[in-house]
């Protein structure tokens, strides 16, 4: 029976070093999080182009997530410190621009913190949630 | 009116042509009106004194075409820089974008630059001739025969009243006097926005973007998007658009615009200035201008050549992106 | 088109209990480019693996998604398996519906629906998907260790065991760094010479070794097995292949009043001279600064009695250039300073000293020949007072001194309390401190035979002012545990100082783009597992440059570097990742924001000609990556605002095809 629930789509950005083994490591120890999360890899969180984020955003997600290493544990060791400046300023914009603040967020997971993966995607999924649809940044024409 | 006079500028060129220091000049070239003046390479004296001039509208920031211009100038080209253009001036030679020895700088002084738009609204349609004399403009329209008198700051261009600098930072020669830097308040309408709520903000922009018909104005003309092919010109890029088919596809070009010019840009102004729909285009730089500075400390770009922008470059302790909005201020 | 091949694993029931796999295989079998979609058990097992090698054959697969477990888990089991059916490795993709679906979603159609999405997402990536292949570079099988002390010694004598020939670069005129300079050693109290001076020779002799001692590094260009390295030999004015150390000129040279640096100022030396007795290489050097032939033109002393004609008053400075394969850092570390610590009175008296100069001054080759005696009078000090964490563990707001600590004071201290009172029972021994901090194999057994056989006052607590009054110093400090002010009339402070990378470092870590942290020390690779590699290929990290250590511990690390450096050069050729960074020269601004964001410094710029769209010719500065160097991050990627910079593997487009398939 399909329940005609409103469900947020979630696209996360995890590096392969920290974050991206962190949910594998919630998966091994059976945490769940909502499936509207669905994981992108990406070699370091600094190969996250804001353009991948606002286009996240056109295709009609509800929230975007980044998730890196902790700084100063960056696999390519200052990756993630660009991320969060660059992520910074464009969530600043973003803000400034009317989008609410809740739809975007950058977390430090480390590859031990499977729970805290867990946690994010659960806290994220449901702040999402509680905002609605993405009316203010989605491309209408490409929603089915 | 401007301190420095067209005969000055156009003598100083033609000395500087005739001694062979230069091979060309990079100046302003005057149009149908005396308002619509574009950027011209002038090779020889003739050219100049036909055509050169120099009055309360020649606004246009030249370091950008530098980038181009000096590719077909086999000698040096002499280049006529107003203080906020000297910023983007320096800004372009901290990105390897020409070669300095191919170019003579000469600042000059500048006095603020009048807004046209100002101007037609004072004083209405049918302008014939501007001219100035003091601090005051005095129009010429069809509609009366006696010019319409309006005092020059009243019609200043938005940069201009705001303007951050009246410094030189980069020349081979200076005419006139250099000025200093300006404690400007060119933030404040950021601040007005931000303290409004986030309903009003997205319908103040919304508005305000809505009006965009992707003219590419304000790519063309901006000193930092110098890019060989812009990425919403490369059909690989995945962005690629020439038109902005819905009010998603506006925002995301001006704040990827933005946010590619972010750290950058010099706040020259050139964006809103040439935008034919008049959006305010530099709220979206000032805005990243204000929160760099807040956020990693005061940073001018281009006001010395060779420093390192602030997005490519990092601090072990910086803030978080979350924690922007706490820093933002009360504007939730 | 590509022609894509899809295989959904059930891992027995891991993926099947909560993904319908079936369904998956189905859905994914209309999307664009799939040809063939199948499920199995166990795609990895060798079965599985025949599946998917026989489909690749049958049906001339161009790419295939795999939808299974981790890519961490079994993604080089898969490109194996592609690269033995013929098809490029890079050409495969995981979709994790394993630990990112079925264990982390119970409900079944929930779970099989994001599984769905997921392989949605492998696919449209696979689509552009493009046959990747590593880059191979050759190996030069020689290393260069910069810095002599015992740490470059170590990597040194330990690469060249192995079978490798060693150069080491050493700034001073001979080998041996500050062990050279240092008595006895924790816990053991063995002679630091008796230990050290055997392994200098050992170098001397050893034929896979070259020294350039009073040299430096002054270039270095190219990349891990490739590096181009310039090496300045300062002139030393005497010819070192002819001088046989005999000593004579250092003997007779007129110029007597040169404080001698490797008794820290405390005596003085001659213009011409040999360090210290066992210096290797044994040879004199003309101190430029003093030399009265050098600055005047005349004197010639050394070269009269030099039987063997070694003296050269014309030589000049040599620049050498080779080529090495890895590079080991052991620059190692100074005290710090005293100028900021005036409370102490250190420039105020002569008997205020660091305890550096207090091993010089116990060590029978030192200015007092071993007897413990003032400097300022020759008197044998009856009281001591050492200070403990000077400039060490300092607070970040005071402007002075370092936050960390310099992890050996403790140690060698309770060595200079423990030695003291051995060798003079009559003296009382003070040592203030904050901690007394005593990890390591016997080390805090060491430290209580010194409080309790040798009976050394420790007290817990900072010593607040030392005033130098008629021949005592007056040292006023708290006791923290009794809570009470103190007050020491004391014949001699021991000043037990940071201690804080050699000034050299930072130059260094320049030119080999390796990366420091805030206070100067080389970053590792990575903190836990790659703790003697620097991020930057072919850069290794020997002893204190990496950050405060001591003589064990330097040792270890520096084999550990060594065994590192010959795993490389065992190596003929280096295959790359292929997953690196590549710029689009048209599109290339070259703005060199790539260059400022790289971390390892693989991009270069690059003049190159281009014939333009308007017909005319231009000079255009475009990046150029470094393959070999690149190890795929895409900080640059983000930084270019044009785009040019784009990372293969990678690719824009293709994380932009997985949003799309994501958020259709």
């Amino acid at each position: 029976m399909q329940i005609n629930e409103y469900k947020p789509l979630i696209v996360a950005f995890c590096c392969n070093w920290c974050s991206y083994a962190g949910a594998d490591l919630a998966g091994n120890n059976r945490l769940n999080y909502p499936a509207d999360v669905k994981i992108i890899r990406v070699p370091c969180s600094c190969r996250v182009n804001p353009m991948f984020v606002l286009r996240a955003f056109q295709r009609g997600a509800d929230g975007v997530i980044i998730c890196g290493c902790h700084p100063g544990d960056c696999h390519y060791t200052s990756g993630n410190y660009f991320t969060r400046r660059r992520m910074a300023l464009l969530f600043s914009m973003l803000d400034y621009l009317g989008i609410e603040r809740e739809r975007t967020r950058v977390e430090w997971v480390s590859a031990a913190e499977g729970a805290k993966f867990a946690a994010t995607m659960n806290d994220f999924t449901e702040k999402v949630a509680a905002l609605g649809e993405n009316k203010r940044l989605e491309d209408l024409r490409c929603k089915r | 009116m401007q301190k420095i006079t067209r005969e000055q500028l156009i003598d100083k060129a033609v000395s500087l042509l005739s001694d062979g220091t230069v091979e060309c000049v990079l100046g302003w070239e005057k149009g149908q009106f005396d308002y619509d003046i574009t950027p011209a390479v002038f090779n020889d004296e003739n050219e100049l004194r036909e055509n050169f001039v120099w009055n309360d509208f020649c606004g246009a920031n030249f370091s950008k075409y530098l980038v181009s211009k000096t590719r077909k100038c086999n000698g040096k080209m002499l280049v006529f820089l107003k203080p906020c253009d000297t910023y983007s001036f320096n800004q372009l030679l901290t990105e390897h974008r020409f070669d300095r020895e191919k170019v003579y700088a000469v600042g000059i002084p500048c006095e603020g630059m009048a807004d046209i738009d100002k101007i037609k609204a004072a004083c209405g349609d049918g302008i014939i001739s501007i001219d100035a004399s003091g601090d005051k403009l005095n129009v010429h329209t069809l509609y009366s025969d006696e010019p319409i008198s309006v005092s020059a700051e009243s019609v200043f261009a938005e940069r201009c009243m705001n303007c951050k600098s009246k410094k030189h930072v980069a020349y081979d020669e200076l005419l006139g006097e250099d000025g200093d830097v300006i404690e400007s308040h060119r933030f404040d309408e950021v601040a007005e926005i931000e303290a409004m709520t986030p309903d009003e903000r997205f319908a103040f922009w919304q508005n305000e973007l809505s009006r965009c018909i992707r003219c590419n104005a304000c790519r063309d003309a901006c000193p930092a998007c110098t890019c060989e092919k812009c990425v919403f010109d490369n059909p690989n890029s995945g962005v690629e658009n020439k038109a902005a088919a819905n009010s998603f596809e506006e925002k995301m070009f001006h704040i990827i615009r933005a946010f590619h010019v972010a750290g950058r840009c010099t706040d020259c102004g050139e964006c809103s200035r040439v935008c034919p729909q008049h959006i305010p285009l530099h709220l979206l730089n000032r805005k990243f201008i204000k929160d760099i500075n807040s956020f990693y400390g005061d940073y001018q770009a281009g006001a010395e050549v060779g420093t390192r922008a602030p997005l490519v470059d990092y601090t072990t302790d910086d803030l978080e992106p979350g924690e922007v909005f706490e820093r933002g201020g009360d504007n939730a | 088109m590509q022609r894509i091949g899809v295989f959904v694993c059930w891992c027995g029931s891991n993926i099947a209990g909560t993904v319908d796999v079936q369904a998956v295989s189905d859905a994914l079998k209309n999307e664009p480019g799939v040809v063939f979609s199948t499920n199995y058990q166990y795609m990895c097992s060798q079965a599985g693996q025949d599946i998917i090698k026989q489909a690749i054959a049958e049906h001339k697969l161009t790419g295939i998604v795999v939808c299974s477990c981790s890519p961490r888990m079994h993604e080089a089991t898969f490109r194996k398996t592609a690269a033995a059916a013929g098809l490029n490795p890079y050409m495969v993709e995981i979709a994790n519906i394993r630990e990112q679906c079925s264990w982390v979603h119970k409900d079944m159609p929930i779970g099989t629906e994001k599984a769905i999405i997921l392989g949605k997402a492998a696919v449209a990536k696979v689509n552009l998907n493009t046959p990747l292949t590593p880059g191979e570079t050759p190996v030069t099988k020689r290393a260069l260790v910069i810095g002599g002390g015992i740490a470059g010694i170590q990597t040194a004598l330990d690469i060249a065991d192995a079978g490798f020939p060693v150069d080491i670069v050493e700034k001073k005129p001979t080998i041996g760094g500050k062990m050279a300079q240092l008595d006895k050693t924790f816990p053991t109290l063995d002679c630091a010479a008796c230990i050290l001076t055997p392994k200098m020779v050992d170098v001397a002799q050893n034929d896979k070794i070259r020294i350039f001692s009073y040299s430096e590094v002054t270039d270095v260009k190219g990349f891990v097995g490739n590096f181009d390295v310039t090496i300045k030999k300062h002139a030393r004015y005497v010819k070192e292949d002819v001088c046989t150390g005999c000593g004579l000129c250092t003997e007779k040279c007129p110029q007597k009043k040169v404080p001698n640096e490797f008794n820290l100022g405390m005596d003085n030396r001659r213009a011409i001279y040999i360090p210290f007795a066992q210096a290797v290489p044994k040879v004199a050097t003309i101190d430029p600064n003093y030399c009265t032939m050098l600055k005047t033109g005349k004197c010639g002393v050394c070269s009269k009695v030099c039987t063997a004609g070694a003296i050269d008053y014309k030589q000049k400075d040599e620049f050498i250039e080779e080529k090495y394969g890895a590079i080991v850092v052991a620059t190692g570390y100074n005290p710090i300073s005293m100028d900021k610590f005036d409370e102490f009175a250190y420039s105020q008296s002569k008997d205020v000293i660091t305890s550096l100069e207090f091993e010089r001054l116990t060590n029978a080759a030192g200015p007092t020949a071993g007897k413990l005696l003032r400097p300022s009078d020759g008197k044998h000090p009856h009281t001591i007072v050492f200070v403990q964490c000077v400039g060490s563990r300092c607070d970040s707001c005071a402007q002075k001194g370092k936050e960390y600590c310099s992890k050996i004071c403790c140690m060698y201290t309770a060595k200079h309390a423990m030695l003291t009172r051995d060798k003079y029972p009559d003296t009382d021994v003070y040592v203030f401190y904050i901690d007394v901090r005593t990890p390591g194999k016997n080390f805090d057994e060491f430290y209580r035979r010194a409080v309790e056989e040798y009976d050394v006052h420790y007290v817990k607590g900072m010593v607040g002012k030392v005033t130098p009054e008629g021949d005592k110093l007056k040292v006023q400090a708290s006791d923290l545990l009794t809570n009470k002010q103190m007050h020491i009339d004391a014949d001699l402070v021991v000043l037990a100082a940071a201690i804080e990378p050699d000034k050299s470092a930072r130059p260094l870590a320049t030119m080999l783009t390796a990366s420091m942290d805030t206070n100067d020390f080389f970053t590792e690779a990575h903190p836990k597992l790659r703790p003697v590699e620097s991020p930057t290929a072919g850069v290794f990290l020997s002893g204190t440059c990496q950050g405060p250590k001591d003589i064990p511990e330097t040792v270890s690390q520096a084999g550990a570097a060594a065994s590192k450096v010959i795993g490389l050069l065992a190596k003929d050729k280096l295959t790359g990742n292929p997953c690196v960074a590549h710029s689009d020269e048209w599109m290339c601004n070259g703005c060199s924001s790539c260059e400022r964001v790289c971390p390892y410094g693989a991009i270069t710029y690059e003049d190159k000609e281009f014939r333009m769209p308007d017909r005319t010719t231009a000079i255009r500065r475009i990046a150029v990556v470094n393959p070999a160097v690149c190890q795929g991050c895409g900080a640059c990627t983000v930084a270019c605002p044009s785009g040019a910079m784009d990372l293969r593997g990678f690719a824009s487009s293709q994380i932009m095809a997985e949003v799309d398939a994501i958020c259709k």
